[in-house]
């Protein structure tokens, strides 16, 4: 696992990889967009607004994948102290805030012809409002200290302890009474969506999981060569001033 | 011990207790605080005092929507197969709300102990099925209206 955590390494293979994603993540949308815009049918009771759900859906998934990931990178973080941990914590946190305002947006939009209201404060939509600010949080603490290191563990502290909201999250709609509908994929008797349905759905699925690890490629090298450039600076800087002194 | 082994334990440990703490208050705490909504039985068990603003989930009962004299008025009953309660309503119903389908209302019992609505939601099921799969099984006679709804008596679906 060290082998693939040294950042030079690192940043080889990611911009080996990241040409063949992003081509990967282009044509698998292109894929799901079909199948859900064009190609699957209008549901029975929903009409032409159930493809809010391919959107819907998916956003969601990756809003809880991506702070699943963020704590993984949070506790290796505070244990290994491993600087491409905190590269991927500080990489992740405004991709999954995104994906859950993506996924709030359209929920909203979904919500006001269907239930004929746009927000209720019911345990899955509020929960998923405050994982939204735990993103929001971590964002904003990784900056609030002059010591940068200070800041990143304070941060990751707070990702670690957010985790309880997933469970939460996910089983919110079983837990409680919720305007929310209960989970339609993982079932304990299958799926209750259709085949035509949610074959595309999944399509859709894969197309979100491509452009998370892109995005988050992506943003990590950025913010490597970024971190490397300003090791740079600060060399130089203090190069100057030994110079003058 | 070795320092990162140690913080390892550490951190496991903690989030184990974290999660053992919230697990523990979320099942101390009552639900009906989290619940977003009340079923027609709790409130016929416990009756709300008139005026008390509460949220009523249920299934809209089969053959009871109709109008008050009035003409603009709806009036319902909301379900949940041993109960139901008889609502009010002056105002749009949502595209969803047809009979055997959930809603959620949100109002207060008045003096004669029928609950009149401000706001119906309509709750949508976790089910999908295509609109052409439903057209056929409704012309071969073997479409019905979900499980809840087929308990309440076989209920005829409207298309959307």
């Amino acid at each position: 696992m060290h082998r693939f955590a040294n950042p030079g390494r690192f940043q080889r293979l990611a911009t080996r990889v990241l040409p063949w994603l992003k081509g990967l993540t282009a044509l698998s949308f292109l894929a799901g967009l079909y199948l859900a815009l064009l190609a699957s049918p209008p549901d029975y009771q929903q009409g032409e607004t159930v493809r809010i759900m391919y959107v819907h859906v998916p956003a969601a998934w990756m809003a809880l994948f991506a702070y699943l990931l963020l704590g993984l990178a949070s506790a290796s973080s505070l244990i290994w102290r491993h600087p491409l941990a905190d590269i991927a914590a500080q990489a992740l946190s405004p991709i999954g805030a995104a994906f859950t305002l993506v996924a709030l947006a359209t929920g909203s939009l979904w919500g006001k012809p269907m239930w004929g209201t746009y927000w209720v404060w019911d345990a899955r939509l509020t929960s998923f409002l405050l994982l939204f600010f735990l993103y929001l949080g971590h964002m904003a603490l990784l900056d609030a200290f002059d010591d940068r290191n200070r800041g990143r563990r304070s941060a990751a502290v707070l990702a670690l302890v957010g985790l309880v909201n997933l469970p939460i999250i996910k089983f919110s709609v079983d837990w409680w009474n919720t305007l929310h509908q209960p989970a339609s994929i993982t079932r304990m008797d299958g799926p209750s969506i259709d085949p035509s349905m949610l074959w595309p759905l999944l399509t859709m699925a894969v197309a979100f999981h491509l452009f998370l690890l892109t995005a988050l490629l992506e943003r990590m090298r950025t913010l490597l060569m970024e971190a490397r450039l300003r090791a740079q600076r600060q060399a130089r800087f203090e190069a100057m001033q030994a110079e003058q002194g | 011990m070795k320092r990162k082994t140690l913080r390892l334990y550490l951190l496991v440990i903690s989030l184990a207790l974290l999660g053992t703490a919230t697990g523990l208050v979320l099942s101390a705490i009552n639900s009906d605080l989290i619940s977003y909504f009340v079923s027609p039985t709790q409130v016929t068990k416990e009756p709300v005092e008139p005026g008390r603003t509460v949220r009523l989930g249920g299934l809209v009962e089969v053959d009871s929507v109709g109008k008050l004299d009035d003409g603009a008025t709806h009036r319902f009953r909301v379900t949940d197969l041993s109960n139901s309660v008889e609502v009010l309503y002056r105002g749009v119903l949502p595209d969803l709300f047809r009979e055997g389908q959930g809603v959620v209302v949100e109002g207060s019992f008045n003096d004669n102990g029928r609950f009149v609505a401000a706001e119906v939601l309509a709750k949508h099921d976790e089910n999908y099925l295509p609109a052409e799969v439903v057209k056929a099984l409704k012309e071969s006679g073997r479409w019905q209206e979900g499980a809840a709804a087929t308990a309440i008596n076989g209920s005829e679906g409207v298309d959307p």
